[in-house]
């Protein structure tokens, strides 16, 4: 039956992820934007802590820590909470250390020996990253062109190739005992099929980090570039079968990835347009500007009009997202439903926070607010995990029936 | 706990009206356009089907059922993907059914409920909006004063669905002091009054099926328990909020009808060489069409699963009636954009579903779930 009202522990769950954000990231936000690249060890610690004791933050999410809210909405869950955080900031939410996309990709490919041996340090000992390394500097979208290779050498994998974009790369290999997990091809004759994730551990010989973008936003986040240059790592490392099968296996492991992260990245975005939203409402009623919601449109202001805009455009994007994400819960297949709600979140948040700065004038352009950061930070949503025409063409490819030879 | 399942229930009401607009409705709305006019026995196939009767407690002869406000809106929504005119039309009795079923005093329901469950179509309605161009429901400039035991009204109405026709009209008008939505009463006003003068027909760009009217109230005199609801008076703004929810809904049929229509000729239209559907500058648009019916439906099921847990529901119906104003017209617009030319040809009903979502935004209140 159709209901969209949160369960009383789910809502008492959502107050503690609140107090963390406003108690632990806002205070932290605009610091670690204007110092790019440092690391804000003490919210580190105190966020690993959190997370062992599997009480908040991504880890605990992605280690199945929501299921203490409700075993049945895991997914729902987790996008829930992760807008929570991320209403917080985003760039500290993508920071906190935690097995990340790295885990997920395990998650997905990863034999059960492979998923206990790579994510129980997740649980223990000090702050680690786990981060997952797909696009290339001639590789973007088009994520099946990859030509970072490996090759079989006795009983390793030695890899070769240069990746970029790597969220968390830094601190998963120089900074914690992480890992990143690397997209590579071991038969570049079979295409996508011959696509495969290995993982590197921290500390493998052959690999180095040799850039931090600077970035518009999301600062908090490290962005690495990363080399492999004759990297060995045990045929062990090799996520799920090394065998190269046109069907099923390799390169849909990275789809079965995007299906399950898109609708977390879209709650990220919803939690940057929400924290827009709830500043400028704060800030309208300060200037006892009110929004008369129910009044003929014809009567409004052209700022309640924005407002009100910017508030369903909100709430249309959070609900495509709990479906998508319900839908996971549910066993049901998300594929449109993860790339409709990916596509609408990142267009209406970047849009949402344009407007927020617009609204506020000079002062939502002054680096005194937080407003300008915000629009900042929302516009990586709308690029990241598929960009929004990606994710529109994964949209129109299923509801037209088409396969990528079709339309492309 | 967060759910986006219908119900059992739900889905077979949702297969049975969709079934029932696709194959008697649809083949019905360009003519129902062209001529002006809806055939009776259609109406009365309708009619038949229990929509109005539904929820009327058995006492007065309906089914009993549970009124919901989300079934309502799968119900709006299936009509609408018929057409919009067709399912206006069929629904108008509720306007004046509904709020007498659930405001109503005992005495009220006992007088007018029985006929809307008798087996002929019950031509009824409710008069809301004012010819004016800011019209707002919470400052109507109809009135109602006491006079002795009654009221006198006056005023003027227009969008009056079925007014020539109707048995009853449900009249709403200022009556308390109070501002917004606390000041509204609503009237009982009976078709040979001598205050209600009911005049021509409208002429509108769309919706060209539904008969509607203007009305003019002038010194027009009812009793005391004419008033909905006697001295409670009636929630106004729930009744608002659950037109809107309506209204949105069967805007929401009218966006998938065209969204279908305009995928499936992508598909077959062919230009140089492939079928445009083929081409990113066309599936784009109907990839965002797709994702704005979703979007419009979801805030519209939010709004109505509060009213069905005896929430208010004032923003949240406010706010998807307004996004869908502007996402269906967008969406209908897209499809005669994809159909070019031949979109702006009445053989298509693309036109037509354009002319008729441009009604979302400048009506209000013509439809209850």
């Amino acid at each position: 039956m159709i209901d969209f009202e949160l369960e009383p522990q789910v809502v008492s769950r959502l107050q503690m992820y609140h107090a963390v954000a406003e108690n632990m990231m806002r205070p932290i936000s605009r610091e670690y934007d204007e110092r790019e690249h440092e690391d804000p060890w003490q919210f580190f610690e105190t966020m690993w802590q959190a997370q062992s004791l599997n009480d908040v933050g991504p880890a605990a999410q992605s280690a199945g820590g929501g299921q203490q809210a409700g075993p049945k909405l895991r997914n729902l869950n987790t996008v829930i909470t992760t807008e929570e955080l991320c209403w917080g900031d985003v760039g500290l939410f993508l920071a906190t250390p935690n097995s990340g996309l790295g885990g997920a990709a395990v998650m997905a490919a990863g034999t059960p020996e492979q998923k206990a041996r790579f994510l129980k340090r997740f649980g223990e000992g000090k702050p680690k990253w786990g981060a997952m390394a797909i696009t290339e500097p001639a590789c973007g979208s088009d994520s099946a062109a990859v030509t970072t290779s490996a090759t079989r050498d006795g009983d390793d994998w030695v890899i070769n190739g240069t990746k970029i974009f790597c969220t968390a790369g830094h601190r998963a290999i120089d900074k914690s005992e992480g890992f990143v997990v690397v997209w590579a091809t071991v038969d570049k004759s079979a295409g996508r099929a011959g696509i495969k994730p290995f993982v590197v551990e921290h500390g493998t010989p052959g690999m180095q980090v040799t850039r931090l973008e600077q970035k518009l936003g999301i600062r908090a986040s490290d962005t690495a570039a990363i080399i492999f240059d004759n990297c060995r790592v045990p045929a062990s490392n090799l996520l799920g079968s090394a065998e190269v099968k046109q069907e099923g296996g390799g390169f849909k492991d990275v789809m079965a990835t995007f299906d399950a992260t898109r609708p977390i990245v879209a709650a990220m975005a919803i939690g940057v347009g929400r924290a827009a939203l709830d500043f400028v409402r704060d800030f309208l009623k300060e200037q006892n500007v009110s929004v008369r919601y129910g009044l003929s449109p014809r009567r409004l202001s052209v700022v309640e009009r924005d407002f009100m805009e910017m508030e369903v455009q909100l709430q249309a994007a959070r609900l495509l997202t709990w479906r998508a994400a319900w839908m996971m819960d549910m066993g049901q297949r998300n594929n449109l439903e993860a790339s409709m709600a990916k596509a609408k979140a990142g267009l209406v948040v970047t849009q949402i926070t344009q407007k927020a700065v617009e609204l506020l004038g000079p002062l939502g352009y002054s680096r005194k607010l937080l407003l300008e950061k915000w629009m900042r930070d929302a516009k990586i949503n709308d690029i990241f995990e598929g960009t929004q025409q990606i994710n529109m063409l994964i949209v129109a490819r299923r509801i037209l029936g088409y396969g990528n030879k079709e339309l492309n | 706990m967060v759910d986006f399942q219908l119900s059992e229930e739900q889905q077979m009401i949702r297969d049975t009206i969709g079934a029932f607009a696709r194959d008697e409705i649809r083949p019905a709305a360009r003519l129902a356009d062209e001529g002006a006019k809806i055939p009776s026995e259609l109406t009365e196939k309708i009619w038949q089907l229990g929509l109005v009767r539904g929820p009327i407690p058995e006492t007065y002869g309906g089914d009993g059922g549970e009124r919901s406000a989300v079934t309502g809106a799968v119900v709006a929504e299936e009509l609408g993907y018929g057409d919009l005119s067709i399912g206006l039309h069929s629904l108008a009795p509720r306007l004046f059914a509904y709020p007498i079923l659930e405001m109503g005093t005992v005495e009220q329901k006992a007088t007018y409920l029985k006929r809307f469950t008798t087996p002929t179509f019950a031509p009824a309605t409710a008069a809301l909006m004012e010819p004016r161009w800011d019209f707002d429901p919470t400052e109507l400039a109809t009135a109602a004063r006491r006079e002795g035991s009654g009221f006198v009204l006056d005023g003027r109405k227009c969008v009056v669905p079925l007014a020539a026709e109707a048995e009853a009209i449900l009249v709403y008008a200022k009556n308390r002091a109070g501002s917004g939505f606390e000041g509204v009463d609503a009237f009982v006003v009976a078709p040979d009054n001598p205050g209600l003068k009911i005049n021509d027909r409208e002429q509108n760009m769309g919706l060209k099926g539904l008969a509607t009217y203007e009305i003019a109230l002038d010194q027009c005199r009812v009793s005391a328990d004419a008033r909905l609801g006697a001295d409670r008076g009636v929630d106004f703004s729930r009744l608002m909020s659950e037109a809107r929810v309506a209204f949105a809904a069967m805007a929401v049929g009218v966006m998938r009808a065209a969204f279908d229509y305009a995928r499936d000729y992508a598909k077959e239209r062919k230009a140089f060489g492939v079928p445009i559907a083929t081409k990113q500058a066309i599936a784009f648009m109907l990839a965002d069409m797709a994702i704005e019916i979703d979007s419009a439906r979801l805030l519209i099921w939010e709004a109505a699963a509060r009213l069905d847990n005896g929430h208010d529901a004032l923003k949240e119906s406010y706010l998807a009636k307004n996004y869908v104003a502007a996402s269906a017209l967008k969406v209908t617009d897209n499809a005669v954009q994809v159909l070019g030319g031949h979109g702006y040809i009445r053989e298509h009903p693309v036109e037509m579903w354009l002319r008729n979502a441009r009604a979302m935004s400048a009506l209000d209140g013509v439809a209850t779930v």
